[in-house]
């Protein structure tokens, strides 16, 4: 297997883009990166995105985004798991390059949420859970994330207003990524305040809905090095899978595909959580990025709120999180997310991430959840000495 | 709903059957053919009691599409007395009377309708657990 690292990353600015099309982000993400990598042609393009058959009336991505990026010809094609989609692409890209199949190889996030009304958008998020079992009962999205924070709240003894800390950190983090949809910072009285979704989880434990590309583009380590280009290296990639429907998990209030992707990962980097300078993690209800820091192994179980109360999760912190803002105040643009947490890792680890720069970083990692657990990407990412 | 999925689930969805793993003895619904404890055939049917405790709650105040004149109403995870959770509305209940380990028991009722013409959809529910009338 051949080392990979990441050589160009590109990003549009995450918001309400009534102005543009998912053709036109996507392919200008991937331009970003292929710009930022100095090169002109990948091999291959592998494309992350949940909704757009369902909100755009548009599938064959792959090579919808190819042509658009003035790459018509090349092997291109859509990967999907749900909220997980833009990581998934990733690994699949990184497979396609450490296997040495292709050698340039481009991993892009799309998605395009604010064409329709909120219901529809609503009702094609609920598709990351089980049609049959869950969304045919009236559970929303949010409804499942709900059910897994009030029997936390229960079990741990916890109040609403202690996982404030996810959000304010998240919201104070935006305000320096200009690429943010939320560059402001919000107040422990505004999160206890908040409109109730599906109670206990109100609008600002939510991430909110937005549209958004990002890209990546990768090559083999040895390739970056000849070239002399600004590399990034891949020391871990994993996928693992649980159960789709939060009721057939063996625990609901544990992550187990996450802990099984973050174990593979430090496997094949060989390091440890404590190891880890800082983590982009999943952060679209409150309660995941809780359950993300224990199924990480970031703090023991029903401890992970505890990690916002001490301060541990801020850009000073034991473990910074969420370092550009999260999916909370960056922005949620599902399929494309997982690639806005590589992009913005990347930023941190080549020292661009400007207010928000974490000093002497060297490994970040990365984790993407599809669903409430069901599909769980995790990357370490180490900056080349 | 469509027409053929809501008769091939008429089973699950109006006397809550679900299957036994004749391996490992795990009750499992929905049925799956495949035991996820031990991962060998089950498709022995099993009979659920419909008799339950609330694991977890959620009142939804926006609602998905379809549902959208039903809000608020409260959904739940309800442990069955035999093993698995299952997801399902809660009814005839007040939101705030709710609360974790509730006893409840299972109800066939209407959880939508497909627009003014379309059929009405029946599912499970659980309601507050009936107590015998002592005099």
């Amino acid at each position: 297997m051949r080392d990979v690292s990441i050589i160009g990353i590109g990003q549009i600015e995450v918001g309400e883009h009534w102005e543009r099309s998912l053709r036109d982000m996507g392919a200008a993400a991937v331009r970003l990166a292929l710009q930022d990598a100095h090169l002109e042609r990948p091999e291959a393009l592998y494309v992350g995105n949940m909704l757009s058959g369902q909100l755009s009336r548009q599938e064959n991505l792959g090579a919808l985004i190819a042509d658009h990026a003035g790459l018509r010809g090349i092997e291109a094609v859509k990967v999907e798991a749900a909220c997980g989609s833009g990581a998934a692409a990733l690994r699949l890209a990184y497979i396609a390059v450490a296997g040495g199949i292709h050698d340039v190889v481009v991993a892009c996030g799309v998605e395009k949420m604010t064409d329709t009304l909120g219901e529809e958008t609503t009702s094609a998020l609920a598709t990351a859970a089980d049609a049959l079992y869950e969304s045919e009962h009236g559970l929303s999205f949010v409804a499942i994330n709900a059910l897994i924070m009030r029997r936390y709240m229960h079990e741990f003894g916890y109040r609403r207003e202690d996982f404030a800390g996810f959000a304010l950190n998240a919201h104070r983090n935006a305000e320096h990524n200009p690429y943010a949809m939320f560059r402001k910072a919000i107040t422990a009285e505004a999160f206890q305040r908040a409109k109730m979704i599906a109670d206990p989880v109100s609008l600002l434990d939510s991430a909110p809905m937005a549209d958004g590309a990002a890209a990546v583009a990768l090559a083999p380590t040895a390739f970056a090095r000849a070239q002399g280009l600004k590399a990034v290296r891949i020391a871990g990639s994993a996928l693992a899978t649980d159960s789709v429907a939060l009721h057939d998990r063996r625990d609901p209030l544990f992550l187990e595909a996450a802990f099984l992707s973050a174990q593979r990962a430090y496997a094949q980097a060989g390091v440890r959580p404590q190891d880890i300078d800082f983590f982009e993690l999943h952060d679209a209800f409150t309660i995941m990025a809780a359950l993300s820091l224990e199924a990480a192994g970031f703090a023991p179980r029903g401890r992970g709120v505890t990690l916002a109360l001490e301060g541990a999760i801020t850009l000073q912190g034991r473990i910074p999180i969420s370092t550009m803002g999260g999916l909370k105040a960056r922005g949620h643009p599902v399929g494309a997310t997982g690639l806005y947490q590589v992009v913005e890792a990347v930023q941190q680890l080549r020292e661009e991430a400007g207010a928000n720069q974490l000093h002497g970083c060297r490994l970040g990692m990365t984790q993407n959840i599809g669903g409430s657990g069901a599909s769980v990407m995790t990357h370490i990412l180490e900056r080349l000495s | 709903m469509q027409l053929a999925a809501y008769w091939r689930t008429t089973r699950q969805r109006l006397s809550l059957t679900g299957e036994v793993c004749p391996h490992c003895g795990a009750k499992l619904f929905p049925p799956r053919d495949v035991c996820p404890a031990c991962s060998g055939p089950a498709k022995a049917p099993f009979q659920f009691s419909g008799r339950g405790t609330v694991y977890s709650f959620s009142t939804l105040y926006t609602a998905p599409q379809g549902f959208e004149e039903y809000a608020p109403y409260v959904v739940a995870l309800v442990k069955l007395e035999e093993g698995p959770l299952v997801t399902a509305q809660l009814t005839d209940v007040e939101r705030d009377q709710v609360y974790i380990g509730m006893p409840v028991e299972m109800v066939t009722r209407k959880i939508r309708a497909e627009g003014d013409d379309g059929p009405i959809v029946y599912h499970y529910k659980f309601r507050p657990l009936l107590q015998p009338v002592t005099s």
